[in-house]
């Protein structure tokens, strides 16, 4: 059964990389393959660990009959197949909608907003950093005025409502090289981990697969 | 009376959550509503794949371009529901887990969705690399700061970035190419990164008030 696993991963992974000579029949094939799988293997994974483990243990073993409300309203979302009473399907998706705005609204005030304000606001002169107040590595004083100050230029890079001219455009232009920065870190990051990936499956042909690498 | 509904359920239910912050026992509320969702999605998941047969299936019935792999994606779909499904090939039978070592299921995923999934992401590198080949021109100031924070990024993910510059004395060991990409991911990028965070915390904060107010009703589609 390896042995068997072994070679199909071998041949799609193949049949994709093959991909990079041209658009052709094993490159659409392993396509092919992977929406179908992926599409079975997601409704399985999702139909025995929300309707099975969930919806039916939770009703039969714990009582949970609140759950019934969540069956109803998947339900109701199925009603979009019946063309006249379509419209229903609407009442499940504004639940989602609404639970998730009302969920959103204070998660991420608290995370992306208060708790990144208050981790850019850090002292430059503190009994943290050792006994003194003045005992801060002149790295961590430079790090702390960087990220306090980069975050400030980036965010009145973001305001529109005021024209980026003057002293506020020089600092909406510093922002914009801040951000420019966190672009190319973030593209960098990103290439180097889909070399990696790369180098996972160049290691799977030549090793696992081919014997090559010992 | 077809988008009051709607907007009245979204102004009640947002309203919830919010005001369940604020009240204890009403803090279990999101716990509950998460199991909604769960359950929620197994039926959006049939919607889902109810629409991948039609579209697969109309495509074979009419003989479009590329029929031929249509039946692959659909005999793939089905294969993998009826193993799932039935738990087939599990070692543990019908009451084990279906992703369980050893099952049937599990090995699909391991010598199919493993090996495709991660091609496929590695594939972008070729693509990466070819479009940044394009758009990393220094035309500008701001392209070539770009272009400068890629390539030490980069370079100071790989031994060939220590080996450039190992001859920096170690007084000056900020200046070598793997310090200062660990310095510019904490300190100038840490800077960028706050400022989208926090600028997309008040986009949704301001999104979901407009929702939540019945201003945005958008995800209400078109009337008919």
């Amino acid at each position: 059964m390896d042995a068997i696993g072994l070679w199909i991963g071998a041949f799609l992974t193949l049949g994709i990389i093959s991909f990079l000579y041209k658009d052709n029949p094993w490159y659409k094939l392993s396509e092919a393959i992977f929406v179908g799988v992926s599409a079975g293997y997601w409704f399985i994974t999702l139909f025995w660990d929300s309707i099975y483990s969930k919806f039916y243990i939770g009703i039969t073993d714990k009582g949970d009959y609140y759950l019934i409300v969540g069956a109803i309203l998947g339900f109701l979302m199925l009603l979009r197949l019946v063309p006249k009473i379509g419209w229903i399907s609407r009442w499940p998706l504004s639940f989602i909608v609404g639970a998730i705005s009302g969920f959103y609204l204070i998660n991420y005030f608290s995370s992306n907003v208060m708790r990144q304000v208050a981790n850019t606001v850090m002292p430059l002169f503190s009994t943290e950093y050792g006994q003194s107040l003045f005992t801060a590595p002149i790295g961590t004083i430079v790090a702390n005025i960087i990220v306090a100050g980069g975050t400030f230029t980036g965010l009145v890079y973001f305001f529109f409502s005021k024209e980026h001219k003057g002293a506020f455009g020089v600092t909406a232009r510093i922002g914009i090289w801040v951000i420019m920065i966190t672009f190319g870190a973030t593209f960098g990051y990103t290439v180097m981990s889909r070399m990696s990936l790369l180098i996972g499956r160049m290691d799977f042909i030549f090793g696992d697969w081919l014997g090559l690498i010992k | 009376m077809r988008r009051q509904i709607p907007l009245i359920i979204t102004f009640f239910i947002g309203t919830l959550l919010v005001v369940s912050v604020f009240i204890p026992p009403m803090e279990s509320l999101k716990e509950t509503f998460t199991l909604y969702f769960d359950i929620i999605a197994v039926f959006a998941f049939f919607l889902g794949g109810g629409n991948l047969l039609r579209v697969h299936l109309t495509k074979l019935s009419r003989r479009k371009q590329d029929w031929v792999y249509s039946i692959v994606t659909v005999v793939g779909f089905a294969v993998v529901l009826v193993i799932g499904l039935l738990k087939l090939g599990n070692p543990g039978g019908i009451t084990a887990s279906p992703t369980a070592e050893g099952s049937l299921f599990q090995t699909l995923f391991n010598s199919i969705l493993v090996p495709l999934g991660s091609t496929m992401y590695a594939l972008l590198a070729f693509f990466v690399a070819s479009a940044s080949y394009r758009a990393f021109r220094a035309k500008n100031r701001e392209a070539t700061i770009l272009l400068i924070a890629a390539f030490v990024i980069l370079l100071g993910r790989t031994p060939f970035g220590m080996m450039l510059t190992s001859w920096i004395p170690e007084s000056f060991s900020i200046l070598q190419i793997p310090s200062l990409a660990v310095w510019i991911m904490n300190s100038p990028n840490l800077a960028g990164q706050r400022a989208i965070m926090i600028g997309i915390g008040l986009g949704v904060v301001s999104m979901s008030i407009r929702i939540i107010l019945g201003i945005e009703r958008t995800y209400l589609g078109e009337e008919k």
